[in-house]
């Protein structure tokens, strides 16, 4: 949560998704629902934890830079309270709504199976009883380590929660200047990771700050990381924290299971410090270290690895099953597995089981602005953008929106005739808890041909608890998903931030210097962090108009010029104007403002000058600038000064006012 | 500073487009095209007016593409590989990926069809498209410290852009060619309400009034429908792109509904090439088709089958599309000689057609015999339908843009010379906005005013609370297509408060403006207060007025209480 300039920005609104594992898979059989311990209801999903504390209504805008970012959003939005505005960029917006549709057409088949949830207040596992029941680890999940998580948990939202969220969400294009208030203009940049996901620049009339998420310098699908359009910002708030991740595995990209345990790279642990240079001679090595080349190939490296373990498995008869969550990775594997399919003459079906999987390969044909240059450059050259198309076109590829066990494999004729095994299966992950994954699993689980891909990340071992025996493969990989640590201090460098605010976690891994241009502040969860001001003063326009009306006058003895200045304050977008008031301006010389003193013989000149003639009068005591003019012609008035104080004493308006001019003409004045 | 605006092409003119404008020291090409009415010189804009050493690269900051027509970009080749400029290109990614075909067919056109000398080759074509930048729409480009472009939905064709730019404060908007009204494809010209100095604008249809598009299209389909009812084979001259999707969705459609079995032809692989381009660039489409690709893409043609010479001379009733438009030459000049001697057959003719060419003696009343050369004569019996829907805004259009943009000033380009003297008439009574339609290579000055930066405290500002902000609701009435953006309305936030400070000005320091007590304690000095007492001195009767608030009085106005 962002305090700006009297707003209150939220930057994302995901899911804890992995929280989804305390639930049980529906059954298909009694003797599934072994003793997991798992809870055996409709699940509810996960929010952001002190979220719920928050007054909807005082949050202005929130800022999404991934799908995952936004599949918390109908939550927030479909609470009556909540007026702000939501910026996404188009294409995230776009995939995050397929993702949202997905979750509750999956979902839909747990209120198939349990009954609409009717009873208001909360369910059955909700209650203490029940939760004194759930095993240790489980019941951490559910309530976080003091309980205080418990009321993060929501029952999903339905269609209709998500039409209402979408009409709430601007899109937005990369670099499109949007305005909030008209006070802050935000700006989303490609930060690498997905397709039209991005980093946000946040600029009010005294902050430019770069909200930085996971990014990647060089994609093989999406538009690269451009972090040059993010230079010049005071402020960078670093929240990727992807690298946190790495850490805890200790640097090996791969994980098999018993039988199958193949890790890759032993050799580069992620996060070796000493490989952290301090120094760079200037900004081309910065540039070069920032390359994302070698990152990229690493990746295309690991896709690789997985279709040739893929390919094993199909070639010993068993059937691979990816849920894989990453659009990017799964774009990638799919040309991948096709090209190797062919190379060793395998001729196996590759399904696509996913109720967005139509719209989402549709879409991602037809948004080369959201691409790496490679991808663009099929467009120039009048190719597909991706590999899945002429797949589809030859029916290499076949695409079935639901799939539940009975229609799979049972009588209706049309599935029966497009389904064979050996197949590759890529469809939603959802934690292994919802969807076709979990009839797909049922079925291969102790088919030790079988091999089952997933994203490394939650705990491996809950999710496939109720799968229980394992015996089919399990491949873990990880795929690059943030900056790496290596590279966050080049990348500061090149961006030249005044201060960084950085999370508190990170800070051993990976540790920064501050200096003289530019400090650092780390940042906890739940804890406000007060970041002090760079610029004292407000920029501001002067309109032509009114630096016309000014009337410039130079004190000579401090080298400056004054004018007094009256006008009207405008905002637009988030650019100060001052601009000539409509109304009448008094256009007089006249001094509202005096400051030191009158020297009296220059002021009874002054007075003459008008035809006023008086006699200086001194204090008695002798105090310095103490001293009265007494007027007699044209009129009787009188003058009495002290240090900081006139007071002119005189019956005719007219003529107060003349002395008051001359009186002006000597003192300081505006 | 001023902006200066050179009409390089399309000046009281359709043909060539070329502007090049100069803004606080930054030099911009807009457009870059060829005019098809000429073969000499003249098909081109006179580059060495913006340089004479022809040294381009420093003359010009970057020359930017609106759409992928020849009279739009078809100089560019010539003007990058054979003049040499070495500068930034851009253009939106449907034009990046179009207008090389349109260039190639151009070239293939003029050099293996014509036998002329070719003016630029393909490896030309090619090397030129590397230089260009692409563009999204609305995305804030930084061309380079202190120029910045935009680029804005424009209709017309596939990828069509409305131009932003902006240097410090001074902003100027080169529309290109644009609809206001959507058409089968495209949906109509957006743009946001800007603070611009200058607009400059096409005025193809400077004093026309168009009536519903509904009742044209369907003019169009009772003529082919009729024509192939009767045997009859239908000629529809086009543009590879745009006109013809457009059309071809409307055949489509109405092929499906009718149940029609003659086939639709395309002639040879670029318009069937340029649907597959279509594909893939759904997203610049109208919101109707980007609404249902995912289930069918409009631009997989159900009835259309690409064509071949054969069956030029087959019998039995068909549609061809066939490029060029106008019918200057290539394949649809072919296959006129051919069909248009039978009455039974129909030619449609695209709206506009530039002079010189078949297409502009056809329009011209109806001739029945039509010399091509010395030699060759085509004896002309067929219908003519000239199709009446131009993807150009009409009068009205640019009426409303003009107003809704309100810029300080209008330059006109892009049409014909007396409509343009009408239209720029209507601008400046009915608008009142300054208005100018100069010929190629005059030069127009514009005067802009600039917004001086200074500093103001935080103390000033607070005295105008944010509180006080209200925002500024737009007072135009509401556009019948309501085509424009608003959203930029809102960013705008008036504070209706006078305020006032006093404005210090140092010689090396940015002028600040700061509150009276503020200043006085920069100069660190003591206020020195003046009170007024209308009484004899000797009597002790005060007047608490003090001159030291902003509400205090100057003591001529006579306004304050003399309560004593």
């Amino acid at each position: 949560m962002l305090e700006l300039c009297g707003f209150r920005l939220l930057l994302e609104c995901p899911l804890d998704l992995s929280a989804l594992t305390v639930f049980a898979p529906i059954s298909a059989t009694d003797n599934d629902a072994n003793a997991s311990g798992l809870i055996k209801a409709q699940p509810w999903y996960k929010t952001v934890a002190a979220l719920h504390l928050w007054d909807p209504s005082l949050i202005g805008a929130i800022l999404v830079s991934t799908p995952a970012g936004m599949l918390g959003l109908p939550f927030l939005a479909r609470n009556p309270k909540f007026s702000g505005k939501i910026y996404a960029t188009e294409a995230t917006a776009r995939i995050g709504r397929l993702m949202m549709e997905e979750l509750v057409a999956m979902h839909a088949e747990f209120v198939q199976f349990y009954g609409p949830d009717e009873r208001p207040g909360l369910p059955e596992w909700m209650k203490w009883e029940e939760l004194e029941k759930l095993p240790p680890a489980l019941r951490e999940v559910v309530m976080g380590e003091d309980g205080e998580e418990l009321g993060s948990w929501m029952p999903l939202y339905s269609a209709s929660d998500i039409k209402e969220c979408m009409q709430k969400v601007q899109s937005v294009k990369y670099a499109e200047e949007v305005c909030y208030n008209g006070t802050i203009i935000l700006k989303a940049f490609s930060s690498g990771l997905e397709i039209g996901s991005c980093n946000w620049t946040v600029n009010g009339p005294r902050r430019n700050i770069t909200y930085l998420s996971s990014s990647i310098f060089e994609s093989s699908h999406a538009m690269d990381f451009d972090y040059h359009s993010l230079q010049g910002n005071d402020l960078i708030l670093f929240s990727d924290l992807s690298s946190l991740n790495s850490m805890a595995k200790k640097g090996n990209d791969f994980n098999g299971n018993n039988n199958h345990s193949e890790p890759m790279h032993k050799d580069a642990p992620l996060c070796d410090v000493s490989a952290i240079r301090t120094d760079y001679d200037n900004e081309d090595e910065i540039l070069r270290c920032l390359g994302g080349i070698d990152e990229n190939l690493e990746e295309i490296d690991k896709i690789s690895f997985v279709c040739s373990c893929i390919l094993d498995s199909l070639q010993m008869g068993g059937s691979a099953l990816i849920p894989v969550g990453r659009l990017g990775v799964v774009l990638l594997l799919l040309e991948q597995l096709s090209r190797l399919l062919e190379s060793s003459h395998l001729k196996v079906p590759i399904f696509m089981i996913s109720t967005a999987a139509e719209e989402m390969l549709a879409f991602t044909n037809a948004v080369p602005e959201w691409l790496c240059k490679q991808r663009q450059q099929k467009l120039f050259s009048g190719e597909a953008l991706f590999g899945h198309v002429e797949l589809m076109d030859e029916k290499k590829l076949l695409l079935f929106p639901i799939l539940n066990s009975s229609n799979l494999f049972g009588t209706k004729t049309l599935h029966r005739m497009m389904w064979q095994e050996p197949c590759i299966v890529f469809s939603p992950h959802w934690s292994l808890r919802l969807g076709p994954v979990v009839h797909l699993l049922r079925r291969w689980h102790a088919d030790p041909r079988c091999v089952l891909v997933v994203e490394e990340g939650a705990d491996a071992e809950v999710a496939l608890l109720p799968f229980k025996m394992v015996a089919m493969k399990v491949l873990q990989c990880s795929f690059l998903s943030g900056i790496r640590m290596q590279k966050v201090r080049p990348l500061l460098e090149m961006l030249q931030p005044k201060l960084v605010l950085f999370p508190e976690d990170l800070r051993l891994q990976c540790p920064l210097k501050d200096d003289s241009s530019c400090s650092i502040l780390y940042y906890l969860k739940n804890v406000m962090l007060h970041v002090p001001g760079l610029r004292s003063d407000f920029e501001v326009c002067l309109a032509t108009d009114l630096a016309f009306q000014l009337k410039p006058r130079k004190l000579t003895e401090r080298n400056m010029a004054i004018a007094r200045l009256k006008g009207q304050l405008l905002l637009n977008n988030g650019k100060y104007l001052l601009v000539a008031s409509k109304e009448l301006l008094d256009l007089s010389n006249k001094q509202l403002l005096h400051w030191g003193s009158a020297d009296p013989v220059r002021l009874l000149m002054a007075l003459q000058e008008r035809g006023i003639i008086g006699s200086i009068h001194w204090d008695k005591n002798g105090t310095d600038g103490v001293f009265s003019i007494q007027i007699t012609k044209p009129e009787e008035a009188m003058i009495e000064t002290s240090g900081t104080k006139t007071v002119i004493y005189c019956r005719d308006k007219t003529m107060a006012a003349l002395i008051y001019e001359a009186f002006s003409s000597v003192c300081g004045g505006i | 500073m001023a902006i200066e605006c050179l009409v390089l092409g399309a000046g009281q003119e359709v043909g060539k487009s070329c502007v090049v404008v100069s803004i606080g020291g930054k030099r911009i090409m807009f457009d870059c095209g060829m005019h098809m009415g000429y073969l000499d010189h003249r098909r081109y804009p006179d580059f060495s007016l913006i340089s004479e050493t022809g040294d381009f690269n420093s003359a010009l900051t970057c020359i930017i593409i609106t759409h992928f027509h020849l009279d739009h970009v078809g100089a560019l080749p010539y003007f990058t590989e054979v003049r040499g400029y070495q500068g930034p290109i851009f253009m939106t990614y449907p034009t990046k990926a179009m207008a090389p075909l349109m260039l190639e067919d151009y070239r293939k056109v003029m050099v293996e069809r014509r036998g002329e000398e070719e003016q630029f080759s393909h490896d030309h074509i090619v090397d030129c498209m590397k230089k260009v930048t692409t563009l999204d729409l609305k995305q804030t480009v930084q061309v380079d410290k202190d120029l910045q472009i935009r680029a804005y939905y424009a209709g017309h064709v596939l990828g069509a852009a409305m131009i932003y730019a902006k240097v410090g404060d001074t902003a100027m908007v080169y529309t290109g060619d644009y609809n206001m009204t959507p058409d089968r494809h495209l949906g109509a010209a957006q743009i946001d309400r800007l603070q611009l100095d200058l607009l400059i604008t096409e005025s193809t249809y400077a004093t026309t009034i168009r009536d519903s598009k509904y009742a044209r299209e369907r003019e169009f389909l009772k003529a082919v429908h009729k024509c192939i009812s009767g045997g009859g084979k239908v000629l529809i001259p086009t543009f590879a792109l745009g006109r013809a999707q457009e059309l071809c969705i409307l055949l489509d459609d109405y092929w499906e509904r009718m149940n029609l079995k003659i086939p639709i032809y395309f002639s040879a692989g670029l318009t069937i090439q340029a649907n597959k381009y279509y594909k893939m660039l759904i997203g610049w489409t109208s919101q109707k088709i980007k609404d249902t690709y995912a289930i069918r893409n409009t631009f997989d043609f159900k009835h259309v089958c690409p064509f071949d010479r054969s069956l030029i001379n087959a019998s039995g009733p068909c549609v061809l599309f066939a490029t060029p438009g106008m019918i200057s030459g290539g394949f649809s000049l072919e296959v006129f000689k051919q069909w248009a001697p039978s009455e039974k057959n129909l030619v449609t003719l695209p709206g506009y057609c530039v002079a010189g060419t078949i297409g502009h003696k056809l329009m011209s009343g109806k001739p029945t015999r039509i010399d091509i050369d010395k030699d060759t004569h085509i004896d002309v019996r067929c219908q003519i339908h000239q199709l009446s829907f131009s993807p150009h805004t009409d009068a009205k259009g640019i009426m409303d843009l003009v107003e809704f943009l309100s810029p300080k000033h209008v330059i006109l380009v892009h049409g014909e010379k007396p409509k343009m003297a009408t239209l720029k008439g209507r601008i400046q009574s009915e608008l009142g906005i300054q208005c100018n339609d100069p010929a190629n290579n005059e030069t127009v000055l514009i005067p802009t005013t600039q917004n001086v930066k200074i500093n103001a405290t935080k103390m000033f500002m607070r005295s105008c609370s944010h509180a006080d902000f209200h925002s500024v609701k737009n007072s135009l009435p509401c556009l019948s297509d309501s085509s424009f953006g608003d959203s930029e309305a809102s960013n705008l936030v008036r504070n209706e408060k006078v305020v006032e400070g006093i404005l210090v000005m140092e010689k090396t320091k940015t002028a600040k403006i700061v509150c009276e007590d503020e200043f006085l304690q920069t100069l660190h000095v003591e206020e020195h207060k003046v009170q007024f007492e209308y009484s004899c001195p000797a009597e002790k009767c005060r007047e608490q007025v003090s001159c030291q608030s902003n509400s205090g009085p100057p003591p001529s106005d006579g306004n304050f209480s003399e309560t004593c």
